[in-house]
């Protein structure tokens, strides 16, 4: 399971404070508090209120990186500051998100392959988000044939299928759950599939309990990767569990320690 | 003359890719590495299956360690037709094994401080472990005589006595585990972590070593082997786990294996009753050579990295065959 840590986001007040003042303390903690917690990508988000976008992420990937070796999941529909991001990256990256839409694709994908970095396509379009499976996987679809024409590797696209708040849109839970299932037989190899978990928990009342739920859930569907709340303990632990339960970890005694200290050498 | 079977069908071969491999871990140490080794000996590494070399890498050859008792042991009489001039002097003994039966490694096993055979001292374990090693060039592997309280004197005293030379020392277990890290810490050497054919004691116990700071490549793991018609199935399954572990990723299972061959198929009257007794069964001889033989050659297939043998005969036997599997396989 990938888990692609959420924190440093300008949607939180202490990460857009620390961006406007160009304060990059914040920043490097929430780096290394992620990092401890496991992460094993830390996406990196401006977040709406920047002005420039392209020198805020320049910034954002370099403050990181002086304090954690953890692979970046640069985070914008800004594709100029992802390409630039991208360039200062020391490990291969993440980029979120590309929708299945022309000219976005075209422009997104062959970057995704120069720099040998993983691609998060969402399962949308402009006209929105669709309201079943079948519509979610004939978008997912165009994503693998627009990855297989510029020849970007089928394991390096992550297909988000995109989950809505069960407060407001309840009826998206089991037709992500199904999209998730079918996306790996749109190809071989198989794209890989990710969602941004707090998305679902939104407005709920225990948000925790919520994300760790439809987490499990997923992963038992064949979910391979989450953008999370990785310093959620209860949500870290209920995966290491589910993988466990799914026969992909051996038990022993301390498996949560153990999951938790994996990226540890 | 041409068959149907010349024509050439294009086959494509799968191959698996594994995300990780097995670790490495070297034994003994060089004038140059603060020892006194003529060489090391690396294990482990593998990336693939056993001997898949067209799937992976696997770039060290298992190893034959000859088991030398630190005092005259109650083995099969029949033993003694090789080992009969030095059956009480383990010095020697060891000597013998390296000189005259290509053994890889010396397996000191210390019985002695056992009160059943006469109660050593720390002292004298120590003064036989440098007495072995002035004897041979070969690194050594020391194992206690498996009483707890015992091993927790004697071990601490055989670590210092071999600090520098980089010994594998056993056996620590998971209720039993402490003193012997430790020790083996302290004086840099590695450890074997044995479980009882148990995955998933084998891998806490891996947890609880390294959680006391030693490190993982200085870990061996002895799922505790069985011999052939005595479960060993059981510990084929086990032993493939365990790779299949360590090639997906989890560190705590990805150490060499450590396979105690010799003590395990000398157990059953399979090695040891006469001819006499079981007719039907052949020469006792030939049927207890091949006995260890085939039990060594199981784990060898099922991925172990370190053999504990006894009968010289099995050893060529083994090592023969080790050779033979060590030929890529390519398509």
């Amino acid at each position: 399971m990938i888990l692609i840590g959420e924190r440093i986001n300008g949607m939180f007040k202490d990460i857009r404070r620390a961006i406007q003042q160009g304060n990059p303390e914040p920043i490097r903690e929430w780096a290394r508090r992620q990092e401890a917690a496991g992460a094993d990508f830390l996406d990196l988000n401006v977040g709406p209120a920047v002005e420039d976008r392209v020198p805020a992420m320049k910034w954002l990937v370099e403050i990181v990186q002086e304090v954690s070796d953890v692979p970046l999941c640069l985070d914008s529909t800004d594709y100029n500051a992802i390409e630039e991001g991208l360039k200062l990256c020391k490990r291969p990256a993440m980029i979120n998100s590309v929708p299945a839409e022309m000219p976005k694709m075209e422009r997104v994908i062959p970057m995704a392959k120069e720099h040998g970095a993983y691609c998060i396509g969402l399962a949308m379009n402009d006209k929105g988000i669709p309201k079943n499976s079948d519509d979610r996987l004939a978008l997912a679809m165009e994503l693998v044939a627009t990855a297989d024409a510029y020849g970007l590797p089928m394991d390096h696209l992550l297909i988000d299928p995109l989950i809505l708040p069960a407060y407001v849109a309840q009826d998206h839970g089991p037709e992500v759950l199904e999209t998730i299932r079918q996306v790996k037989l749109l190809a071989s190899p198989a794209p890989k599939t990710v969602v941004g978990l707090s998305n679902v928990s939104q407005k709920c009342v225990d948000r925790s309990l919520v994300n760790r739920t439809f987490l499990v859930m997923a992963m038992a569907c064949g979910l391979d990767a989450a953008i999370v709340d990785v310093n959620d303990d209860d949500l870290v632990d209920a995966v290491a569990t589910a993988r466990i339960l799914l026969n992909q970890d051996v038990y022993a005694e301390s498996y949560l320690k153990v999951y938790k200290n994996r990226g540890v050498r | 003359m041409s068959t149907k079977g010349d024509a050439a069908m294009p086959v494509d071969v799968l191959k698996q890719k594994y995300v990780s491999k097995v670790g490495t871990v070297t034994l003994g140490a060089t004038p140059a590495e603060g020892g006194t080794r003529t060489h090391t000996v690396t294990v482990g590494g593998d990336s693939t299956l056993p001997f898949l070399h067209f799937e992976g890498e696997v770039p060290n050859r298992p190893v034959v360690a000859i088991e030398v008792p630190d005092v005259a042991p109650p083995w099969d009489e029949s033993l003694k037709r090789f080992w009969g001039d030095v059956w009480d002097d383990p010095a020697a003994w060891a000597k013998k094994a390296v000189d005259e039966c290509g053994a890889d490694l010396v397996c000191l096993k210390l019985m002695s401080p056992d009160p059943d055979f006469g109660a050593s001292t720390p002292d004298k374990c120590a003064a036989v472990t440098k007495n072995v090693l002035e004897a041979v060039g070969v690194p050594l592997v020391v194992i206690g005589c498996g009483i707890a309280d015992v091993d927790n004197e004697v071990m601490p005293a055989v670590a210092e006595a071999g600090a520098g030379e980089n010994l594998l020392i056993g056996t620590a277990t998971q209720d039993n585990y402490k003193t012997l890290t430790a020790a083996c810490m302290v004086h840099k050497h590695n450890i074997i972590a044995l479980s009882p054919i148990d995955i998933n004691i084998c891998k806490q116990l891996n947890i609880l070593i390294n959680e006391m700071n030693m490190p993982l490549q200085r870990i061996v793991i002895d799922p505790t082997v069985g011999a052939l018609g005595y479960g060993i199935e059981y510990t084929y399954s086990i032993m493939e786990r365990i790779r299949m572990g360590a090639l997906q990723g989890d560190r705590m299972l990805a150490m060499p294996v450590f396979c105690n061959v010799g003590y395990e198929a000398w157990r059953f009257k399979e090695t040891t009753a006469p001819a006499e007794e079981f007719p039907g069964w052949g020469d006792a001889i030939e049927r207890s050579t091949l006995w260890e033989t085939m039990t060594g050659t199981l784990f060898l297939q099922a991925g172990g990295h370190i053999f504990v043998m006894r009968n010289p005969e099995s050893v060529a036997l083994l090592k023969r065959h080790t050779g033979q599997l060590m030929v890529p396989n390519e398509y």
